[in-house]
């Protein structure tokens, strides 16, 4: 449950600013919320936000959670920043090919080979 | 207290609770384990029923009590799992819901829902009111 303790794991490796979840599952809409509510703060921090989110520990995630994906996404391209994924799940990564994100995200095998994409 | 040790059918009333949901996800889960389903298998039956019950509470009881239940129900066998979800609310076309994987609709943050029960599930149908879903997983 969202219950104001962060969701999240976030770290800075140069300019790029590493997050990973906390929970296995992304399904909860109070969580989604909650995660939401926080990236988007550390995207309003930067005037040119450098992203990596990492699914290192992500067995489920539900199209509420894609459509804050987007919505991340939507948000660091306004700012003119740029947005990494990593180390997605097969059965997951499943979900970004059928709903065709896959063409929408930059997403990498690795924490490192994301990070040595950034421009 | 879940029923449905047996296999089903079960059909009980769902709030709008996440620990409510989980107890009945725990309870079909379970099931289909136990009757030797695969975890690619679980997975998308996880993933059926989650955005199935989103949807009923989201889209379906918009406008109405937080607290009207849903109607949820699920049966295991051998063969296919078998899971419907009905809700109070007015229903809705399925042939509305625009295609999220049109290029003009890529970014739009909402409408993956009914897409990804269709695409996990072997067959997906709606009542023609459209405020119930019957989902069937055969066994791959």
């Amino acid at each position: 449950m969202a219950d104001g303790e962060s969701r999240l794991r976030i770290r800075r490796d140069g300019d790029v600013t590493v997050v990973e979840f906390i929970d296995r599952n992304i399904l909860d809409e109070a969580n989604i919320q909650a995660i939401g509510d926080e990236i988007t703060s550390l995207i309003n921090e930067s005037d040119k936000p450098m992203l990596l989110i990492s699914f290192a520990n992500v067995d489920h995630l539900s199209s509420a959670a894609l459509g804050t994906l987007i919505t991340i996404n939507n948000r660091v391209r306004d700012k003119g920043g740029q947005l990494r994924l990593a180390n997605i799940d097969a059965q997951i990564y499943e979900v970004f090919v059928i709903t065709r994100l896959n063409k929408l995200f930059e997403i990498h095998e690795t924490t490192e080979d994301a990070l040595s994409s950034f421009k | 207290m879940v029923n449905g040790t047996t296999g089903g059918p079960v059909e009980r009333d769902v709030h709008n609770d996440r620990a409510e949901i989980e107890a009945v996800e725990h309870d079909l889960l379970g099931l289909a384990e136990r009757a030797g389903y695969s975890k690619a298998s679980r997975f998308a039956i996880r993933l059926a029923f989650e955005e199935a019950i989103t949807n009923a509470f989201q889209h379906g009881h918009r406008g109405l009590d937080e607290s009207v239940p849903v109607r949820v129900g699920y049966e295991v066998g051998p063969d296919e799992v078998r899971i419907w979800v009905e809700d109070k609310g007015k229903g809705f076309r399925v042939e509305d819901v625009p295609d999220p994987t049109l290029d003009e609709n890529l970014t739009n943050p909402s409408g993956r829902g009914l897409m990804l029960m269709k695409s996990y599930m072997t067959s997906v149908r709606y009542n023609p009111t459209g405020n119930r879903v019957e989902m069937v997983y055969r066994r791959r």
